[in-house]
């Protein structure tokens, strides 16, 4: 299955999103070894320089690191992994809250409606 | 700086009636890259990748191929899909396929026959036997089996249904080597733009754009689709 992408965004950083995404969820797990450049590029239907430019940017900020003979890996390092995953929390809140505020919703409001909630 | 896989300085072209065809393009482009030549019809994207083939002459300027002009040494490093075909229907595919590995030094075979199965064309079949997509999928793995520096494809995806779209850009994409480029031209922007770095926008013979698909979508925050679309609004 090729990868879903919005239209209207550069793909690389949507493809940054995607495994971003997944080490958090622990899809792709930490320390775990990635496919080839070629493969993911095919399974994800993206030319291989895009896939390229995104895991290049993945590396950059530590969330990857390569080895020199045997490929690509996720980063094995927690704090890395954990402030990922604030960032991603903060992101999704974020929008959550402006989605709400342009609905009408208070902060109290909102609290309230949060709290009655039933978290599974 | 690399060798510009093409170089075109002021090319024009014109034929025998009316405006030129390709008005003064110059142009210079990197090895590695996936473009797409986009541009509403007779906009003179059949016409640069014939120039590009040296299928027709220029009427002025210039037109180089890693530095050479068309001729025999940069037909063996281009691998061209003409937009109508040229094989004959009643070979078999089979038959095609040696054909092309007498023709061309590049040719990988092998790769050839791997692709073949992986589409369930029995290589035993008749051009003429297949159904239209399989004649297109067929035409685009004997182009992609080269190992070529510039694959020129012209309409690689009109007039295929969208699963087969699929298998042909899936093919393009895993047949690509990081040095080669891909010039690839189409209408159907929507299908393709994801696997593309790179756009070149023709209008009436004349360079309107030329620009990274990412760079693109980062300033005008829509799809190069979308941006076409208005670009080119009559």
């Amino acid at each position: 299955m090729p990868w879903d992408f919005q239209t209207d965004r550069p793909i690389y950083l949507q493809i940054m999103e995607h495994f971003e995404a997944g080490i958090v969820a622990g899809e792709y797990p930490a320390g775990s070894r990635l496919a080839s450049v070629r493969d993911l590029a095919a399974e994800a239907a993206v030319n291989p320089n895009t896939m390229q430019k995104a895991l290049a940017e993945l590396e950059r900020r530590g969330l990857l690191y390569s080895n020199r003979t045997s490929g690509r890996y996720i980063t094995e390092d927690d704090t890395v992994i954990r402030q990922l995953r604030n960032e991603l929390a903060e992101k999704k809140i974020r929008h959550f809250l402006s989605e709400m505020l342009q609905i009408g919703f208070e902060k109290d409001e909102l609290i309230e409606l949060i709290q009655e909630r039933n978290l599974p | 700086m690399q060798l510009p896989i093409i170089e075109c300085r002021d090319l024009t072209k014109c034929y025998t009636n009316g405006s030129p065809a390709l008005n003064q393009l110059t142009i210079s482009l990197p090895p590695g890259r996936i473009i797409g030549l986009l541009g509403p019809n007779g906009s003179g994207k059949t016409t640069l990748i014939k120039l590009i083939n040296g299928l027709i002459q220029p009427t002025s300027g210039e037109i180089l191929i890693n530095g050479m002009k068309p001729g025999a040494d940069s037909k063996a490093i281009v691998s061209y899909l003409p937009d109508a075909t040229y094989l004959n229907s009643w070979m078999k595919v089979d038959d095609i396929l040696h054909y092309f590995q007498d023709f061309y030094k590049d040719f990988d075979i092998h790769k050839a026959y791997d692709m073949l199965k992986s589409l369930g064309v029995p290589p035993t079949a008749r051009l003429k036997h297949l159904s239209k997509g399989n004649k297109e999928k067929v035409q685009l793995i004997l182009v992609m089996s080269r190992n070529a520096a510039l694959y020129c494809l012209d309409e690689p995806i009109g007039g295929v249904d969208p699963a087969a779209r699929d298998f042909i850009l899936r093919t393009i994409i895993s047949n690509y080597s990081e040095n080669a480029t891909i010039l690839l031209s189409t209408h159907l922007i929507y299908d393709i733009e994801h696997v593309l770095d790179e756009v070149l926008f023709l209008q009436n013979g004349i360079l309107r754009m030329y620009n990274s698909v990412d760079n693109i979508r980062q300033q005008s925050g829509k799809s190069v689709d979308q941006f076409f679309r208005e670009v080119f609004r009559c």
